[in-house]
């Protein structure tokens, strides 16, 4: 989809003036940041892990070339097909014309996040293909004409009204009058209407959590089986990944997947983590007989070997998402892309440019959460600091922000100038907040106060009470 | 025009300037070291086989423990009746060896899933106690459909195929099959689902209901 990320502000208003997303976003807040934390309380090795896991990736982004040439010749080895795609554009075309030799008229999707960055489904409709999401979340999204609101639980910002009404009106073939007022009535329903799509389907398209370049294998990781039934079913199996999800070895993957899911959703391990290795052996029973991985740069090369190169350790987990107060406020769809959250605010930028995406890096109060759950270790925080410094580098924020650092940056490099200001305007606030303790309104800081009061200081200056105490 | 494949890893070559160690790479990937192993499952083995049962337990499978293969065919059939199933299973040509005609009511068929089988009854290459996982691999002898298309899946296990951790499982499949198969599925307990309002629910795509039958003694 063409990126709204510009529009990010617009978008904030909106999403915090709708009752219905705060309502879903009040389910969502803590719900998998709890989780998440009991179970890697309950492995000692947590940690530890996390410091394998950046080691591993580190590692393969330094070598990536290889790893990729490496991976290439065992997917031939073992019977598959690699495709390279340098862009959307690319990817989108090897992909349909694979569905074109096999006279496709439907395909089954697992969830993917790149094949959402590349806006797969509107290329398939165009060309008479019809896409077929299988993941719950995305299904309902997709009767909806809706992106994903969140890189794991793409339909996080609906109520359960919301999908019964998206199944009234695309099921028209069943009864108007069935109750649809229980969440595992709806999950029943879409069990069975998917069910026919499946074993209908000449296509199976998923994503790959990680490639393997010892093997050529693909993961993918669900609590479904969706992607299962996506892959095993049809005649014709398509991975969709980009290129820096490969890792050496089963061993190397099998350290990252102890994070993944208890980053995730706090479980111990998905339900269904699936390695596909070529297409189905001469005596199986099942399985797709071709077996094709498009590897898709977009942009990725281009962060290698920048302050950005750590991004690329990312796996998708969702942690930092889900511990983010400012994605709890606003929801997935505020940040006008795939990517929500604080990897959303790194990558998008980072892929579509700051000049689209430059707020994104802006909606963060720094709490660095982000960073201190991330099972791979990116310096989120950090990322968003080069990201405000380009966009500034750019002349790309606003003149009235610009003017407030300009006037900050004068006094910050005089320091007794500054410490002598800033002393005064805290012995002014307080005294004049000293009645209520807070002030409903500040000039030059309706930005803050129309939607909170501002606490009134207590009189003297962080640095002040630091140097007393340095001295006491 | 140079061709995608030249241009991508001409673009990472030139970003990561002359550090690549082709010889590190090719050590690496031949090595298979292990990383850091959890001490979780590093246990005798009777306790890994507690464990693995424990940690299925935990993943939503419903459990129990056999002393031979000449009381599986009871035990599925006990199974299937308090679940109020029918007693008709589409089984794993690897499982057609067990002694069914112990129990004359049950009807198996060795194949892969049929859309209409209700019930499926597989093996497993292993069980990873460290999450009370299942590793499955796919051949003639085991379908992967039967570990996603029926409503209900039941696994036979022998208690000599738990093992600690995942390198553990890899390290059996080198040494036994030695070659990867199509499909390796880890499964840990049955399909779920929270995409509607963050509230769990079984049975999204795949089975409803995974039971494990642990047999004790390997066959004489």
């Amino acid at each position: 989809m063409q990126p709204q990320s510009h529009a990010f502000k617009d978008n904030v208003r909106t999403a915090l003036a709708d009752a219905n997303l705060q309502r879903a976003l009040d389910r969502f807040k803590g719900g998998f940041a709890v989780k998440r934390k009991i179970v890697a309380d309950k492995l000692p090795e947590f940690e530890a892990l996390r410091d394998e896991a950046k080691g591993i990736k580190d590692h393969v982004l330094a070598n990536l070339d290889l790893y990729l040439e490496r991976y290439e010749a065992k997917v031939v080895e073992t019977g598959g097909t690699v495709h390279w795609a340098r862009t959307p554009a690319e990817a989108r075309a090897i992909i349909t014309d694979i569905c074109r030799s096999v006279d496709a008229k439907t395909v089954t999707k697992g969830k993917s996040m790149v094949a959402e960055e590349i806006a797969l489904n509107d290329h398939l409709e165009a060309a008479g293909i019809r896409p077929i999401e299988t993941d719950l979340g995305e299904y309902i999204i997709q009767l909806r004409k809706e992106i994903p609101s969140h890189i794991i639980a793409p339909a996080i910002h609906l109520n359960k009204e919301d999908v019964a009404k998206a199944f009234r009106e695309a099921h028209t073939h069943r009864d108007p009058a069935r109750p649809l007022d229980d969440g595992g009535v709806l999950v029943g329903e879409a069990r069975a209407e998917l069910r026919e799509r499946y074993l209908a389907a000449d296509v199976g398209i998923t994503g790959a959590n990680f490639l393997i370049a010892e093997t050529g294998s693909s993961i993918i990781v669900t609590n479904e089986g969706n992607g299962d039934l996506t892959q095993i079913l049809p005649k014709v199996h398509i991975v969709l990944a980009t290129i820096e999800k490969v890792v050496p070895t089963l061993e190397d993957v099998s350290t990252i997947l102890r994070l993944l899911a208890r980053s995730a959703t706090g479980q111990e391990f998905s339900v269904y983590t699936t390695l596909s290795t070529g297409p189905r052996r001469d005596a199986d029973l099942d399985g797709p007989g071709q077996y094709h991985v498009v590897l898709l740069d977009n942009g990725r090369s281009g962060m290698l070997g920048t302050e950005f190169q750590d991004m690329l350790r990312c796996i998708r987990c969702a942690a930092c998402i889900n511990h983010c107060p400012v994605y709890a406020a606003v929801g997935g769809h505020a940040y006008g892309w795939v990517y929500p959250g604080p990897m959303g605010s790194v990558l998008t930028p980072s892929l579509v440019g700051v000049r689209e995406a430059g707020h994104l890096p802006n909606a963060s109060t720094f709490c660095g959460k982000c960073e201190s759950v991330c099972p791979m270790k990116i310096p989120l925080p950090k990322m968003m600091r080069h990201l405000r410094e380009r966009e500034f580098e750019g002349a790309l924020s606003p003149p009235a922000t610009r003017f407030g650092l300009s006037v900050w940056g004068f006094f910050a490099r005089r320091p007794a100038l500054y410490r002598a200001a800033t002393g005064l305007a805290m012995r002014m606030l307080g005294w004049a907040g000293r009645r209520e303790g807070r002030f409903r309104s500040l000039p030059l800081a309706g930005g803050w106060t129309s939607v909170r009061d501002m606490p009134a200081p207590q009189g003297r200056t962080f640095q002040a009470i630091w140097a007393e105490r340095r001295r006491g | 025009m140079t061709d995608a494949r030249s241009q991508i890893l001409g673009l990472v070559r030139r970003a990561r300037g002359e550090r690549a160690d082709a010889a590190a790479v090719d050590a690496r990937l031949a090595a298979r070291r292990p990383n850091l192993i959890p001490a979780r499952a590093q246990l005798p083995h009777a306790e890994q086989v507690a464990l693995f049962l424990k940690m299925a337990a935990e993943a939503a499978c419903t459990v129990e423990r056999v002393a031979a293969d000449a009381d599986v065919p009871e035990a599925l059939a006990t199974y299937l009746a308090a679940q109020n199933l029918p007693a008709e299973v589409r089984i794993a040509p690897s499982l057609a060896g067990l002694p069914w005609d112990r129990r004359p009511t049950l009807t198996v068929r060795p194949g892969k899933a049929d859309p209409a089988d209700a019930v499926s009854v597989t093996g497993a290459f292993a069980g990873v106690a460290e999450t009370g996982t299942l590793m499955m691999l796919s051949g003639p002898e085991h379908p992967t459909t039967l570990n996603f298309l029926p409503d209900t899946h039941v696994v036979v296990i022998r208690a000599s195929q738990v093992v600690g951790t995942y390198e553990d499982g890899w390290a059996r499949l080198r040494a036994g099959p030695g070659t990867m198969p199509r499909t390796v599925n880890f499964i840990t307990g049955p399909s779920r689902t929270a995409d509607i309002e963050m509230t769990l629910y079984m049975g999204a795509h795949g089975p409803r209901r995974l039971h494990v039958i642990l047999v004790d003694s390997d066959p004489s």
